[in-house]
């Protein structure tokens, strides 16, 4: 049993306490954005934002989470996070889709902390995000477009 | 100049073992025999140093700003850097994935390891590519050994959580030799003996 | 072009159909079923499109949409024909029917071999005329006015000052009967083909609302794992699943063809049970020689096997023995995997003698008989739902559909109705066979005295692809061209030149991987003739425009761009960066690339990589720009990074991120892409960007290092 809050709504599961966040959103509460892509913290597709920071959900216990404030990808809507979603989209970064979500997340997070990163700031913000269709020449750009729009 | 080497660490390791060894990691008492305090004081820091060249100790000592990690010092992968405070990169901290402890992969064998704070040791305090001379004068230097008395390096060694986590490494790690007590013991003797240090 | 691989697949396909699939799953009718009824006054003039009351054009794809664009790329085509505006399409998967929906290239239901713009440019562009045509006869008829002056502009339909958009017309054009064969657009008047067109997938998957094959729920469901033999061809002896069954949420332990397999009512609890599974195997039929003991056994093979003649011109022996110089080399290349980032998955309902399967499906009518086989039920009354796949690469291409076998022999063990999950893990993934075959190209090639190529001889040794599977009857003369292709019909002027291929044999299952043969061939090819142009005293990108045979062309005009982008002027050293260039086509479209690379710390970092593309009518140059950078980021981290290993026994030694290396955001170059401007019939983006990179970085780095990389990865040379 643990109780947290999810996209701004508190939530009770009864699951084991070892229960992987990841599979409590996804199976429990159907929040299906958050993806599976290792289960060892290599690839970053079950990012997740935990009180502020990004986390991992995969190798996120259930237990971990009790009390904590949990943003995914559905209730992910700052400044930030709307203005990587509008760079992704004119840019069309998107290949076959399922590391995204971890990638938006963690360029969200890191136009939060650095609202002008370097491509040193973007390489060490998003080199725990795996994209196997290799989109990373445009997610940098789509940061730095998010980062000019959010400047403007 | 005799760099710290996986092969060495593991020639401490595979030294005779004796009644009162403990995984891997002599007592103080073994050391009583030596009468030369200062030679003894040596003795025991070159049994600390089998600790301190351990990779679980030295995966987080680096001279340069990448942890390291597995038993041949890898570069840690993912990419990481040493960040502000050693706690990682602005959207990707050592928190990203390094909970308040270590968690078991629920796919394969192994597990992540954790602790709270979990993060790299201050760049002056890197040891990886250190003789075991040159560690033992950083830990007496303050300006290098986290600004710490002797006293206060020995409840380090003996108390902080996260050198215990050397000992507690999770499944698919091999824990550092001894245990944190005989590593706090170790420290105390050697700075009662005069904190002495090998030559070389 | 001679045989081209697609000509090759299209009629091995349509041997493999017409003998493999059950009568009926070749009539299956899901097109029928996908748009009757919708009792909205829908206009569905065929079953590619359907146009509601709101406006909305829905394309349906026949091609499963893996990141590759064919819902953005299939749609365009229609709305350049129908005059749509971009903003009304929309684009749904198409259910399986291997009739309607089949690869004209192929003969069935299909996505490989970068097919699905080439074989759909025609038939998609008709489906939008046809559409087009019928609302223009629906207009003049309710506006009393000829056809021939109704117009369509971006979504609307008009004649003088009457105007209506696509809704309103609907119904009265469903009435209609469609054209049989409607008037395509003068390429000239395109609006939409040549331009960037928005994805149509793009936000729902950056909004997390895409729904794959995991995302799929069921009242009831199951999730399943299975724990499938460490060795590659094993079985399972004996098990202990009483500490699984314990776990609570594990609700059933059965043994499948497959493994093991563990039920349970959620993810983590199928896992946690997986884990504690005790399993004992029977490798008997499995391959259990390390894979370095297997790589020399290829390697022997090259002079001591069977060589089967794959191409030969004038008489190479003849050749390299009066040759002034000659140079000998052996190229290594290991297992890959394919390692899409969504696991492979699939969601199996069965209710009441019929079933539905939710999956990546790339040849949904394979596992179709499968499942249907599986449950002893007739395929068309298993449904099939081709959902977004989270890549591919080949991976879910599978003429042995093992997937659908799988579910259905998990819902087959339980029995009855209900629905399953399987979900595999990156475990089972890079552990679970159907790699890129491991391959040895001996290759011996000779100069003349003034430096000319003389004589060129390429031994292939590796598995067949094609054999065992229901492509195997197209093995002409036993040989499987994608074993070698690439290695065959180079555009170079080699007047004499052999390529033989010998069959290795391994329980270890082989599939198709990004770019097939072109894989290793690419390299293999193109690292050698750098080398003996080198030899030669010949400039890299010169020398190989020299060696062009007169009808290439398009391989002179890729070349001669990628060149010109990057600035070539013969360095190959500067600033302390090297430079190398490689030309391959794959799949009847070019690319040529040159590199730019660092030496860090004695491994390669590639800083910039100029492509040049030639794919015929660029359909959307945006997602063929996305596809070449893609491309070229797939195969520059399998070069770097990545091999599957066999430790002894047979055990696969890589089993996750950590150990299978996947090319991160730091280590991805600026690619710079340029297509070349063409009116030839459009050919696929998918795979041709990644043959090149590798070669290219090769031939590079021993431009700044001086060695020459044979064995990949490059992580797995002495001292990397």
């Amino acid at each position: 049993m643990a109780t947290f809050t999810v996209n701004g709504e508190e939530r009770t599961v009864d699951v084991p306490e070892d229960t992987p966040l990841l599979w409590v959103l996804r199976d429990e509460l159907r929040l299906t954005g958050t993806k599976f892509g290792c289960g060892v913290a290599q690839c970053g597709a079950c990012t997740v934002m935990m009180d502020g920071t990004t986390r991992r959900s995969c190798v996120t216990p259930v237990s971990a989470v009790e009390g904590a404030n949990i943003t995914t990808i559905e209730g992910l809507d700052t400044p930030e996070s709307q203005a990587v979603l509008a760079a992704w989209e004119a840019l069309d970064v998107p290949q076959c889709g399922w590391c995204q979500s971890g990638q938006i997340v963690s360029a969200s997070a890191l136009l939060y902390e650095i609202p002008d990163p370097t491509d040193e700031d973007i390489d060490r913000a998003m080199a725990g995000n795996i994209c196997r269709c290799a989109t990373y020449q445009r997610i940098r750009q789509g940061i730095k477009d998010a980062a000019k729009a959010l400047e403007a | 100049m005799k760099p710290i080497a996986l092969t060495g660490a593991l020639a401490l390791l595979a030294a005779p073992a004796f009644a009162e060894t403990v995984n891997g990691l002599r007592t103080v008492n073994e050391f009583a025999a030596i009468a030369d305090e200062t030679e003894r004081s040596t003795a025991l820091f070159e049994e600390m140093f089998a600790v301190i060249s351990h990779p679980r100790c030295l995966n987080c000592h680096p001279v340069d700003n990448i942890p390291r990690q597995g038993d041949d010092l890898a570069l840690h992968n993912p990419p990481v850097v040493r960040g502000d405070g050693g706690m990682g990169a602005p959207g990707m901290r050592c928190s990203t994935c390094h909970g308040p402890e270590n968690v078991a992969y629920t796919t394969g064998a192994g597990s992540i390891p954790g602790h709270v704070p979990w993060h790299l040791a201050p760049i002056e305090t890197g040891w990886i590519g250190l003789t075991p001379a040159e560690v033992c004068a950083q830990l007496k230097d303050p300006e290098r050994n986290g600004g710490r008395t002797l006293a206060e390096l020995h409840e380090h060694n003996a108390e902080d959580g996260l050198v215990g986590w050397g000992w507690e490494p999770g499944a698919g790690r091999e824990p550092a030799p001894g245990t944190q007590e005989i590593f706090g013991e170790l420290t105390q003797a050697w700075i009662d003996t005069g904190a002495a240090c090998p030559a070389a | 072009m001679t045989q081209s691989r697609r000509q090759f697949l299209a009629s091995a396909a349509g041997i493999a159909i017409a003998t493999t699939l059950p009568l009926p799953g070749r009539a299956q009718s899901g097109a029928a079923t996908a748009f009757a009824g919708d009792g909205a006054g829908g206009f569905a003039p065929n079953a590619f499109i359907r146009i509601l009351p709101d406006d909305t054009v829905t394309v349906m794809i026949k091609h499963i949409e893996m990141g590759q664009g064919p819902y953005t790329g299939l749609a365009t085509l229609v709305a350049e024909e129908l005059d749509a505006d971009w903003s009304q399409m929309r684009a749904e998967s198409a259910p399986l029917d291997n009739e309607t929906y089949k690869n004209l290239l192929f003969g069935l239901q299909g996505t490989g071999g970068s097919t699905a713009i080439a074989n759909s440019y025609t038939q998609m562009r008709k489906a939008g005329a046809a559409a087009r045509a019928m609302l223009v006869q629906a207009a003049a008829a309710e506006w009393d006015v000829p056809a021939e002056e109704v117009s369509i502009f971006k979504g609307v339909v008009s004649h003088g000052a009457k105007t209506s958009s696509f809704g309103p017309l609907a119904a009265k054009a469903s009435n209609l009967t469609p054209p049989e064969d409607p008037v395509l657009k003068d390429p000239s008047r395109f609006v939409y083909i040549g331009t960037d067109r928005p994805k149509l997938d793009t936000v729902a998957k950056s909004t997390g609302t895409a729904t794959f094959t995991m995302d799929v729920y069921r009242e009831g469901m199951e999730t399943v794992v299975v724990r499938h033999p460490p060795m590659l061809g094993g079985a399972v002896a004996s098990y202990d699943d009483r500490a699984a069954l314990a776990v609570p949420g594990v609700t059933a332990v059965r043994q499948i063809p497959q493994g093991v397999a563990v039920y349970a009512t959620s993810t983590a609890a199928a896992l946690k049970g997986r884990a504690r599974l005790s399993v004992e195997w029977d490798s008997s039929k499995a391959e259990t020689r390390s894979s370095a003991q297997m790589m020399e056994d290829f390697a022997a093979l090259a002079t001591t096997g069977d060589r089967l003649p794959a191409e030969t011109v004038g008489d190479s022996d003849a050749a390299l023995g009066g040759a002034a110089q000659t140079l000998e080399m052996e190229f290594r290349f290991p297992y890959l995997a394919h390692a899409p980032m969504e696991p492979l998955d699939a969601v199996l309902e069965v209710k009441d003698g019929r079933a539905t399967a939710w999956g990546g499906w790339q040849f949904p009518g394979f596992d179709n008989g499968a499942i249907a086989g599986a449950l002893g039920m007739n395929p068309q009354d298993v449904r099939m739902e081709v959902m977004l796949a989270g890549g591919s690469f080949g991976r879910r291409a599978q003429p042995s559909a093992q997937i659908g076998a799988e579910i259905g022999a998990i819902a087959a063990a339980a029995g009855g109705n209900g629905a399953w999950k399987l979900v595999w893990t990156r475990e089972d993934d890079l552990q679970g066979g159907y790699y890129r075959p491991m391959t040895v190209h001996r290759m011996r090639g000779g100069l003349d005295a003034e430096g000319n190529i003389a004589g060129w001889h390429d031994t292939v040794v590796n598995q067949s692809i094609m054999a065992g599977t229901p492509m195997e009857q197209m093995m002409q003369g036993g040989l499987d061209p994608t074993s070698y292709e690439g290695a065959t019909k180079m555009p170079y002027d080699l007047a004499d030149m052999t390529v033989d291929w010998v069959r290795a044999e391994s329980p270890v299952p082989v599939l198709w991987w990004r770019s097939v043969g072109h894989s290793h061939t690419g390299y293999a090819t193109e690292v050698f003739l750098d080398r003996l142009l080198e030899m030669g005293g010949k400039d890299p990108v010169q020398g190989r425009l020299d060696l062009l045979r007169g009808d290439m062309g398009r391989d002179r005009a890729v070349l001669e761009k990628a060149a010109e982008m990057a600035g070539w002027d013969g360095t190959r050293v500067k600033d302390g960066k090297g430079y190398g260039v490689a030309l391959h086509e794959s799949f009847n479209t070019y690319v040529a690339q040159v590199v730019e690379v660092e030496d860090r710390g004695g491994q390669p970092r590639v800083t910039n990589v100029w492509a040049a593309v030639d794919c015929g009518v660029a359909v959307n140059p945006n997602v063929i720009r996305a596809q070449i950078e893609g491309g070229i980021g797939y195969g520059l981290g399998t070069v770097l990074h990545n091999a599957i290993t066999l430790g002894d026994g047979g055990i696969v030694q890589e089993d996750n991120f950590d150990t299978y290396r996947m090319l991160r955001i730091t280590e991805m170059p600026q690619i710079h892409v340029e297509i070349i401007p063409s009116d030839a019939d459009p050919t696929g983006v998918g795979e041709p960007g990644t043959p090149p990179i590798g070669p290219a970085l090769a031939n590079a780095w021993r431009a700044l290092t001086g060695e020459t990389v044979t064995t990949l990865p490059f992580s797995a040379r002495a001292g990397a």
